[in-house]
């Protein structure tokens, strides 16, 4: 950690991609941070948590990524230069402030850093490929492969924004935010203090009709703009350029299948020309349209959906329509890839003879799932809800460590779905039959979106029963603070919201909080609630065992 | 470590654990698996530096968050002359370190017949499933591999330091001295020295050197 924030030039330490991505905004001269934890992404606010008052940034774990992305919006309207950090899931939280802040542009640089998860590693709801937000939001997107690449194409994606008055995109998967190597450290820029400065420009700032049309035509002009910057960028990078007219094929990749691609072309002795692409959105087409020119096929090796390979297509139609283009024909949609896939695409393409490692069957080869910690008091509240909550009773899992309850040998929860979508999704349920519900949600993910749909189930007379896993940590993520907990990012005193006040004052009448370690009281009060009329909350308050152990240490 | 030790199981004992490497190598491609929470991240960090240090390029691939809860972790280090890829291909793996010994199994795909399996004898049960043995594990492993080594590690820190933590580094110290792994003593010790929290170095170091 102390590394890091070494001001030593030409200095080389091994950086973990998230960290390297750190570096890359330091050096940058980032001034504004925030997230809301979540994997792959976590450790970048983490850093930040710890360094963020010596070098004279903001930083804040905010309530959600909405109000994190939000709250950049600001910050950049006045002039700071912002990182904005979150899991892949989290974007669909902030897109709607999302889209219109592309019409409006950034006026102090803004860079979004997205870990996706192919493989959902760490990742349950579904395996989000959000590039797809390109298109949605007119979002430029850069896709490192490797730390070197965080580092770079974050200092990279500040200068765009900057250049450009847009907000860019790092879009980062696992194995790169999670991979490691040596990173040759540059000049860190201390992030500027003082007062940023809102200055009153309705034009820039206000989205409404007719503006907001005519904003769109700047941000199409923008984005043309850009792509022509794109055509002639380093991001986008060719190799093996000589071996074209021999063997009049080629590669194009992104991200970190483009480290898999070279490993291939190694093990299988051949050079072929490929074309890295780093920067996704806008694509540089004609760079695209001129790589694959002559040439006869082409592979294209991207994980989960095709959206380069679509493109490629679209643009081979003018280009070369003769070419032939492989892509998920020879390689997987679903799942990362690996790189013996990719040698034995390339082998396809190349003609070379390989073979795909056939899988070793063991049958007494046991994956172990992830349970929780030996002294998790989620255990016990798992106890009470089985004993006291009858045979029929449905069960609503949310995101946290909690959903440990959804794998055997607990295999609690019949559904599970978004933050939050325990209490909307256990209301539906409510609304349409007569079965008994009970829905878990943590003390972050309530404050991060259970709170409207708690609302909710008051306003619109349901009747489920929600038990709040107060751990007071965001603890899955690794321990951030959170609202509750009044100590902020920054490790500044600050005034604790209060779970109880907030569900009383949402209308709820029947509530309690309860130590669950007292078992009896915890299952007369599920029992107790389960026959009300009217939502129950019960507070299930203890701090997480696995902090406690550390802070005793 | 003593020699008595390598092979708890009769059939490892057979395999020669003074394999030699050979002094010319491309690239060595390292799988570590265990169970979250058993320090794999850290002996990650360590072999990390010191091929680093040592002057060879390297790419690791770890997994954070609640993969990594008590679930089976496996994570990759790569070096040598000029690495890309992070992660070991299918069959690519040199050498399969395992902080516990069913963990291994799953690393089968790693495996071919030149790959080394250092397995620590330590055995944390799966809820729901049989306990296998070591003789089950090494039957098993070794129709894949022929050098197959079972280790009583976390057995071994536990009586002669106290703490079976350092299990993983005993491993390494083990791996290194019996020309296993292609890192010197010096390398391993320096990185040990750099990554790891000065109140626990003298445990770690004391289990390095303890499997010398």
């Amino acid at each position: 950690m102390e590394e890091l924030l070494f001001n030593k030039p030409g200095k080389k330490i091994i950086l973990l991609g998230n960290e390297a991505l750190v570096r890359g905004a330091l050096e940058a001269g980032v001034q504004f941070v925030t997230t809301y934890p979540g994997t792959p992404a976590s450790e970048i606010g983490n850093i930040f948590a710890q360094i963020a008052k010596r070098n004279n940034i903001y930083f804040e774990f905010s309530t959600n990524e909405r109000v994190a992305l939000e709250t950049a919006i600001g910050a950049s309207f006045s002039g700071k230069k912002c990182l904005v950090a979150m899991k892949n899931f989290g974007l669909n939280v902030c897109a709607e402030p999302l889209l219109p802040f592309l019409y409006t542009g950034s006026k102090g640089p803004t860079v979004i850093a997205v870990g996706d998860d192919p493989s959902c590693w760490s990742s349950a709801q579904s395996e989000e490929n959000s590039r797809g937000y390109a298109y949605l939001a007119h979002l430029p997107i850069l896709e490192p492969s490797d730390p070197v690449e965080c580092k770079e194409f974050t200092k990279a994606a500040f200068a765009i924004s900057e250049k450009f008055k847009i907000p860019v995109m790092i879009r980062f998967t696992t194995r790169v935010a999670h991979q490691k190597m040596p990173v040759v450290l540059g000049e860190i820029k201390p992030g500027a203090a003082g007062e940023g400065n809102f200055s009153r420009d309705p034009q820039a700032f206000v989205t409404m009709p007719p503006r907001v049309l005519e904003m769109k035509r700047e941000l199409l002009e923008k984005i043309e703009k850009l792509r022509v910057f794109a055509e002639k960028s380093s991001l986008n990078k060719i190799s093996g350029l000589a071996s074209r007219q021999k063997n009049k094929k080629g590669i194009i990749t992104s991200g970190v299948s483009h480290l898999y691609v070279q490993e291939a072309l190694r093990e299988l002795g051949v050079t072929l020309p490929v074309l890295k692409i780093g920067l996704f959105y806008p694509l540089a087409k004609k760079k695209i349209g001129n790589f694959i020119k002559g040439l006869k096929e082409v592979l294209v090796v991207e994980e989960l959906e095709p959206y380069l390979e679509e493109e490629i297509t679209r643009i081979a139609k003018e280009a070369n329509p003769k070419l032939k283009i492989h892509g998920k024909d020879l390689l997987p949609e679903i799942g990362e890839i690996r790189p013996e896939q990719v040698i034995f695409a390339l082998a396809k393409l190349a003609n070379k003879k390989y073979s795909l490692p056939k899988k070793i069957e063991i049958s007494e080869a046991v994956k172990r799932y992830p349970d929780f910690c030996p002294g998790c008091y989620y255990r016990l509240v798992f106890q009470a809800v089985k004993k006291a909550a009858p045979e029929d009773t449905i069960f609503g899992g949310d995101i946290g460590c909690y959903m440990i309850y959804s794998l055997p040998p607990y295999s609690l929860s019949d559904y599970l779905s978004a933050m939050g979508s325990s209490i909307g999704i256990g209301h539906g349920i409510k609304k349409s039959g007569k079965q008994k519900l009970i829905s878990f949600i943590g003390d972050s993910t309530f404050f991060h979106s259970g709170i409207p749909a708690l609302i909710n189930t008051v306003f619109n007379k349901s009747n489920p029963l929600i038990i709040i896993l107060d751990n007071q940590t965001t603890a899955m993520t690794g321990h951030q603070t959170n609202p509750g907990l009044g100590i902020t990012g920054m490790a500044e005193q600050t005034t604790p919201v209060s779970l109880e006040e907030i569900v009383k004052a949402c209308g709820v009448k029947n509530i309690k909080v309860i130590d669950p370690i007292n078992l009896a009281e915890m299952e007369a009060a599920i029992k107790e609630f389960l026959e009300k009329e009217e939502v129950s909350v019960i507070i299930a308050r203890r701090r997480c065992w696995l902090l406690s152990q550390r802070q005793k240490k | 470590m003593p020699e008595g030790d390598a092979g708890c199981c009769p059939s490892a004992r057979k395999n020669n654990f003074q394999m030699k490497m050979k002094k010319e190598f491309s690239e060595f491609n390292i799988v570590i698996s265990g169970v979250g929470g058993q320090g794999l991240i850290t002996l990650l960090k360590v072999l990390a530096e010191a091929a680093l240090e040592t002057g060879y390029e390297v790419r690791s691939s770890e997994l954070h968050g609640l993969s990594q809860r008590g679930g089976s972790v496996e994570v990759h280090l790569r070096f040598g002359k000029k690495i890309y890829s992070p992660l070991v291909k299918a069959r690519g793996a040199d050498l399969i370190i395992s902080l516990e010994a069913q963990e291994a199994l799953l690393m089968a795909g790693y495996a071919a017949r030149k790959t080394t399996f250092l397995v620590n004898n330590f055995f944390q049960l799966i809820p729901g499933k049989p306990l296998l043995n070591v003789e089950a594990i090494s039957g098993i492993l070794q129709k894949i591999s022929s050098n197959v080594f079972f280790v009583s590690a976390s057995e071994i820190c536990r009586e002669k330091l106290g703490n079976e933590v350092v299990a993983g580094i005993y491993l390494l110290g083990g791996a290194v001295s019996r020309g296993l792994l292609p890192l010197g003593f010096e390398a391993i010790i320096s990185s040990l020295k750099k990554t790891v929290a000065p109140e626990y170095l003298e445990l770690n170091l004391k289990a390095f050197n303890l499997a010398k």
